[in-house]
């Protein structure tokens, strides 16, 4: 039947043929642990522009189907700090080309993101974000409550909320895309270029020899490399562990929803710091919605459902229309956080074995860029540009990318 | 008004008496009280209810609850919501139309208020079925607190759409009397109309009451309309029932199509038929009994059609054909003829024929053959309802004999009982009980053999194609087919469905068997929630608390602006005849300057530290030395985190010997002490301290001003005042216009001003006094934002808008407050990594704008250059904080500035708000009083 | 919402808590005895297991009392509770 769309927008059709399901091989020049949107874009990288095309990228469930298939999909490069802002803005500028590199609609819409300030403390770290990007080349503007309201007219910006809005910060490029697609348009690229994507293999062990990475044992046998990459998110400080490296990492979980299916109400996606909300309308009409992290170490990819009824009551603070929208579907990921709330991207004290861990709630946006920086990173042995602050040793010298502070806008 | 075709004579649970007129698509309609939408339009002959999201087809209702995928119908009036048309209980004057997918929200407000209670009890059994009625009579037999929670109105689950009795009694009648045997128990609570949305940790779950929805306008406003109950329970049972599946064929999602139980449903519980003359398909024995029931209640069927090669067991197949229904085994519904094209204005049944024929291992092997009918009714057995079961952390497991995933194991006191478990029912069976195989297929192909259109998920339009197209582009995992195709996505979550897709996804070449697929996983809620509901009271003036101090009446008579810190209101100016902040900022911060001015400092977070080692505790927090403090005495200190970097700031009172009160910021109160009882609990357990918040217990007024000690001496005219009888940094215990007070000399302006500490009930007297006192030297209340300016002028950083937490002392130029002597403080190790004793770590420094009259942005970033190249521009730091200054007549900013203090004396330039550059001179952070001459008076 | 045994007060919704992260973190006897990389491992270092781990819990809303908890962070099962300075059971 052709798909008429009688109301909605649809959705495009995923191609004819995606992935192979291979037998994995005795060795690989490159094993990836992690079949996520890293893991598959740094595969896709590394056979695209270095050439190297006997890799493995190794998941323990499905295909994308950890954090990369619970995210938000919210994209934006207005970091604070030139580090972050670095390599998140070489990501953004990946995403606007990306849907004609993968050769597959990712839904990419760069619909702008409004951070909202809820006190004059807010406004300053704002404006001070706003002015540090743009001398850093990114798209930012601040709006007064009038010019937040002209953007997303559904935000309440009255003055009598308990915590009224005061301006926002404004990244027109930003925005979302659609998660699965983009996860599969790395998989379907690399698989034809001859990565293999190993489903259901779970990896238990780095196997470690003469301070050198030479394989990874797995659940269903070992499996030599000649570089091991970690893409494993909230399972990176396990699989560290194994190879005798500490990550300073807690994993937690972090929670999200989405409601049913809404006629076009929200045009752009609003965050708010202050009152834990962040929220868009995916394209086939449904809100998609973040919680804040739950307080507490978990691997469950389940949180506890008081976080998500706060939200709820922060959203209709915000967004009174939403009242008679219904939740219909919440979720959990496991996401590492790291003691400054900026990646650790790079070599490791273990020869071969590179680390890809502490994304915390950043990951999806950044997923063109790190695919593209730790390839470059593997492929050479030696880190990127963009990512050398990325560092472990940072947190030995105190020279952090502290994204707490002014800019810690989750997500 | 149409008049209802399609109700029977009587019977069914709709009161007859009371008549509920409402409208839908236009068209007025009568109900009955115990209707819902559904089966009052079902009883007008309107099977229509809604176009297919993607196809844009015509849609019908399929089901007659939760798990209804398609008749999601918009609610224009009383107010704007979606709702499945199978679970919105009629009420007079509803308003409503089909939907194409996708909801409307009312840019109204929406008027309703929703709540939340707490419950714990020894038992939950979530679903008053038979079993679970069966479950909670046993439970409150035992003396358990029980609680039996169920989405309908009335108890009785499956009960009240068959004909079947438990132990001889009609069964809703059966039911009835157990809910008032339960609710004769003192401990018992029945709750219905509430569905558990999720269970979660330890016995944690979820469920939504809803206690005024049914009642449409009626619905009193003093009563929440959805109520969350937030329950926690010993043990719970699960009696969560099953559900029925659809079969694939030609057709299958077509108005007029529906589950064999609907149909059922509406028959038995509403009195209404569905259709003249159905033809049922099945794959599942229980169909037999609902098509004897159906008939009994004047549906005609004229034939019964059993995929399955050995069909029913052969009592049933007689006691249906005893009825007059053809009945036969190894047959399929291979097509159905329309009555009208898919004309989007025909609103009754889309069907007119449907077409049979011989099947044999999924293929057609025999001519078809056309039967009249208007309806066409399908069954492919249940799956046991097992969502809240997934979410408790259950495993599945897969029994080949049912055709269906039971209850493995859980980790949480659950169990599963009833159809939910695969258990025989309670109901009366009939003496044979023997049953048909179990059905090894859902999936009947076209009369051409063709299966590729026919619709698996009606919420997504999802066909066989579209699982084939996803299984040979090389997914396997049921979770990446559903993601392909976004089956199972819909409101329904795909209940009815999910057997069907993993049936055509194991059907394809190298498919994995059925039972080996895992299902995809159950998340909650168990079904869609408003967000209302969820939010429940916590909004407004309730989604935060409000602080304000035992000043606020004189704030609020006064005009204050408020400036939100933290939950507190602070007074952020007091203007004056119209006044704008900057005028208004101006001529309070002159007056403290020149005059007498005061605020109200209660917010000060405060902490009484009690015990012999407090001393040697406060040491160890802050950076400089405490327990050398004189009692009477105040010193201003640091705090930082072991990282080094700047944590909370304020003075330190010694009270006695053995009793110090320690000032923290107004934001960081809470966290300042629970700082303490963190390190005294569980580092220092030896340290014998007390430490206890007194911020509500002290009201402070800041008096500032070379005029404020011949105030102070008005309002305590037994203390002396003299500078030299009363030193800067030193406090008293005396009276402040004749309250009990305690008055200290301090600080944050740099002119001669004092504390006045009474207790918090006397704030408003306190600060009546206060005013008496200084009317003739003309004293002015300032805000916050003069407090920030005066505080600047000197150069006293506020945490948090200074200080970002990258920020040191030293970073600060407070390496005076930094204890070289101590052998250590939480931080001190910090500072000799490699990047804290950078040289070009950013600092604060004062800014003055080169022309004298721009006031930076605060948050500008400070640059080399004029002129900015391309990006990325290389920062050096940014503007904390810029005011005008009453005392300098021109504006200045502090900023943090990357090697700041060593370009002291430089040309930097910051950016404004059209990022062009405005050139500044970098100077020392203290601009006013450098000599430190005007504390003193 | 997890049901913690708090070691004063009974069992009590988590939401009365303050998570603390991992237990048994002493502070160092003598920093300054600490290289760098030493420092660096007490700052930000913390065990992060996936199943039995120790942690800090604060009864916040309630005694306002510390204790440590074993709670297995692949199921959220709280498996024991004891004093700070106790040892890990």
């Amino acid at each position: 039947m052709a798909a008429t769309g009688a109301g909605a927008e649809v959705l495009p059709e995923h191609p004819d043929w995606l992935w192979r399901t291979p037998t994995p091989e005795a060795s690989y020049d490159v094993v990836i642990v992690g079949g996520g949107g890293h893991g598959l874009a740094t595969a896709y990288h590394l056979a695209r522009d270095h050439g190297i095309t006997d890799v493995a990228v190794l998941e323990r469930g499905w295909l994308a189907g950890g954090n990369m298939a619970r995210n938000t999909t919210i994209i934006r490069s207005n970091y604070l700090w030139d580090e972050s802002a670095g390599i998140y803005e070489h990501a953004l500028k990946l995403w606007e080309g990306l849907e004609d590199d993968l050769g597959y609609p990712i839904l990419f819409s760069q619909r702008g993101v409004l951070n909202l300030a809820h006190s004059p403390q807010d406004v300053r770290e704002g404006t001070r974000r706003v002015h540090a990007n743009r001398l850093n080349g990114i798209d930012a503007e601040w709006l007064d409550p009038a010019g937040v309201k002209e953007v997303c007219p559904i935000v309440d910006v009255s003055p009598d909320l308990r915590h009224p809005v005061h301006g926002a910060t404004y990244q027109p490029r930003a925005g979302i895309a659609k998660h699965d697609y983009v996860a599969w348009g790395y998989a379907r690229a690399a698989d034809a270029m001859g990565v293999d994507l190993l489903q259901h293999v779970e990896v238990t062990g780095i196997d470690v020899h003469d301070g050198r990475a030479v394989g990874v044992l797995t659940s269903t046998g070992t499996i030599a490399a000649g570089a091991v990459v970690l893409c494993a998110s909230g399972h990176s400080s396990v699989l560290a562990r194994t190879a005798g490296i500490d990550l300073p990492l807690s994993s937690h979980p972090l929670q999200a929803l989405v409601s049913d299916l809404l006629e076009p109400i929200h045009p752009t996606v609003v965050m708010s710091n202050a009152v834990h909300v962040y929220v868009s309308q995916a394209h086939k009409g449904e809100l998609v919605m973040g919680a804040g992290i739950d307080t507490y170490n978990g691997y469950a990819q389940r949180g506890a459902f008081h976080v998500v009824e706060e939200q709820m009551a922060a959203a209709l603070e915000l967004f009174p229309v939403f009242a008679r929208a219904h939740v219909l579907r919440t979720w959990g990921g496991v996401v590492d956080v790291s003691p400054d709330a900026s990646p650790i991207v790079g070599l490791t004290e273990v020869d071969r074995l590179f680390v890809n861990a502490g994304w915390g709630t950043g990951g999806f946006k950044a997923t063109p860029g790190i695919g593209d920086c730790l390839a470059a990173t593997v492929a050479h042995g030696k880190p990127h540009p963009l990512v050398e602050a990325f560092t472990l040793e940072r947190f030995t010298t105190g020279a952090l990318v502290d994204e707490h502070g002014a800019a810690a806008v989750a997500h | 008004m149409t008049p209802p075709l399609f109700r029977t004579e009587a019977g069914g649970l709709v009161d007859r008496s009371r008549p509920l007129r409402f409208t839908f698509d236009g068209v007025a309609h009568e109900g009955f009280v115990g209707d819902t939408l559904a089966s009052a339009l079902l009883a007008a002959g309107v099977h229509r209810m809604s176009t297919s999201i993607r196809l844009g087809r015509p849609r019908g209702v399929l089901t007659a609850g939760w798990e209804e995928p398609d008749a999601l119908v918009q609610v224009d009036e009383p107010f704007p919501e979606v709702l499945p048309a199978t679970t919105l209980e009629l009420y007079e004057g509803l308003v409503a139309h089909s939907t194409a997918g996708q909801g409307r929200l009312s840019t109204q407000r929406d008027p309703a208020r929703y709540d939340a209670m707490h419950l714990h009890c020894e038992v939950l059994v979530v679903g008053a079925g038979p079993a679970g009625l069966a479950a909670a009579r046993d439970a409150a037999g035992r003396g358990d607190r029980v609680v039996l929670v169920d989405d309908q109105p009335q108890v009785g689950g499956s009960l009240l759409g068959t004909g079947a009795t438990v132990a001889g009694v009609p069964g809703g009648q059966w039911a009835e009397g157990v809910r008032a045997e339960l609710e004769a128990m003192p401990d018992v609570r029945v709750l219905t109309r509430t569905t558990v949305l999720g269970h979660y940790d330890d016995n944690y779950l979820v469920a939504l009451e809803r206690r005024t929805c049914h009642l449409g306008a009626d619905a009193p406003d003093h009563v929440s309309r959805e109520r969350v109950w937030r329950i926690r329970a010993g043990r719970v049972v699960h009696a969560t029932g099953a559900h029925e599946r659809l079969l694939g064929c030609v057709g299958n999602d077509l108005p007029g199509v529906l589950l064999v139980g609907a149909a059922r449903s509406y028959a038995l519980r509403y009195g209404v038929l569905v259709g003249r003359r159905a033809v049922v398909m099945t794959a599942d024995d229980a169909a037999y009994d609902a098509v004897v029931d159906l008939v009994a209640a004047g549906l005609q069927v004229a034939a019964v059609v059993d995929t399955r090669p050995g069909g029913a067991a052969p009592h049933r197949v007689a006691r249906v054909a005893e009825l007059g229904v053809d009945v036969r085994a190894a047959y399929g519904v291979v097509g159905v003829r329309t009555p009208v094209d898919l004309d989007l204005g025909h609103t009754g049944s889309f069907v007119a024929g449907v077409r049979i024929a011989p099947i044999e291992h999924g293929d057609v092997v025999g001519a078809a053959t056309d039967v009249d009918a208007d309806v066409l009714l399908l069954s492919g057995g249940w799956t046991p309802a097992l969502s809240l079961w997934s979410h408790a952390g259950g495993t599945l497991v897969w029994d080949a004999d049912r055709s269906a995933h039971l209850p493995g194991v859980c980790r949480q006191r659950v169990e599963v009982v009833g159809a939910a478990a695969g258990q025989p029912t309670l109901v009366d069976l009939p003496a044979d009980a023997e049953t048909g195989a179990a059905a090894t297929s859902w999936l009947v192909p076209g009369e051409d053999g063709a299966r590729d259109e026919i619709v698996v998920d009606r919420a997504r339009d999802v066909t066989v194609g579209d699982l084939v197209r996803a299984t040979g582009a090389g997914l396997r995992s049921l979770e990446h087919v559903k993601r392909y195709t976004t089956a199972g996505t819909g409101s329904d979550q795909g209940r009815t469905v999910g057997m069907l897709v993993a049936e055509v996804v194991a059907g394809q070449p190298d498919g994995a068997a059925i039972g080996s697929l895992p299902p995809t996983a159950a998340r909650p809620p168990y079904v869609p929630v408003s967000f209302a509901a969820l939010a429940g009271r916590d909004r407004g003036v309730r989604s935060d608390p409000v602080r304000v101090t035992s000043m606020q009446d004189w704030h609020v008579e006064h005009g204050a602006v408020f400036e939100d810190v933290g939950q507190w209101k602070r007074p952020w100016f007091f203007p004056r005849d119209g006044e704008e902040m900057d005028a208004a900022v101006l001529r309070e911060s002159h007056a403290a300057r020149t005059g007498v001015a005061f605020m109200d400092a209660s917010t000060l977070g405060k902490i009484e530290l009690q015990g012999a080692d407090a001393g040697m505790f406060l040491d160890l927090l802050y950076t400089n030395l405490m327990s050398s403090l004189a009692v009477g005495s105040v010193r201003y200190g640091v705090m930082c985190r072991p990282d080094g970097m700047v944590f909370d700031d304020g003075t330190v009172l010694r009270l006695a010997q053995d009793r110090w009160l320690v000032t923290t910021t107004t934001g960081n109160a809470a966290a300042v002490l629970d700082w303490m009882e963190e390190w005294l609990q569980t580092e220092w357990p030896h340290l014998r301290v007390r430490a206890t918040s007194v911020t509500e217990q002290w009201a402070t007024i800041a008096l500032v001003g070379p005029g404020s000690r011949g105030v102070l001496a008005v309002l305590s005219p037994d203390l002396a005042v003299a500078a030299e009888d009363f030193p800067f940094m030193t406090w008293r215990d005396t009276e402040v216009a004749g309250l009990p007070a305690r008055v200290a000399r301090i600080s944050f302006s740099g002119e001669l001003a004092y504390e006045l500490h009474v207790a918090w009930w006397h704030g408003r007297a306190l600060i009546d006094a206060v005013v008496a006192a200084g009317a003739s030297a003309g004293i002015t209340a300032y805000g916050t934002e003069t407090m920030h300016v005066l505080r600047a002028e000197k150069g006293y950083p506020i945490v948090g808008q200074d200080t970002d937490g990258t920020v040191t002392p030293q970073d600060l130029g407070m390496s005076w407050i930094v204890s070289k002597k101590k052998a250590d403080f939480i931080g001190k190790r910090s500072f000799a990594r490699a990047d804290t004793a950078r040289p070009d770590r950013r600092q604060l420094v004062g800014l003055l704008p080169a022309d004298g009259t721009t006031r930076l942005v605060e948050g500008g970033q400070v640059v080399a250059m004029a002129e900015l190249p391309a990006p990325p521009v290389p920062m050096l730091g940014h503007v904390t904080s810029s005011y005008d200054s009453a005392a300098l007549g021109r504006p200045f900013a502090l900023a943090l500035v990357a090697g700041g203090r060593a370009r002291i004396g430089d040309r930097l330039f910051v950016t404004d708000q059209a990022f062009q550059t405005v050139p500044v001179q970098v100077v020392d952070p203290v601009l006013v009083d450098p000599e430190g001459a005007r504390r003193d008076g | 919402m997890l049901l913690i045994p708090c070691p004063w007060c009974g069992p009590r919704d988590e939401t009365e808590f303050h998570y603390g992260g991992a237990a048994h973190v002493a502070y160092p006897h003598d920093p300054a005895a600490l290289s760098d990389a030493e420092w660096a491992k007490f700052l930000f270092f913390r065990d992060n297991p996936k199943g039995p781990f120790a942690e800090r819990w604060s009864h916040s809303a309630g005694c306002r009392r510390w204790f440590n908890a074993v709670r297995n962070t692949a199921t959220h099962q709280l498996l024991s509770v004891y004093l700070p300075g106790e040892s890990q059971p």
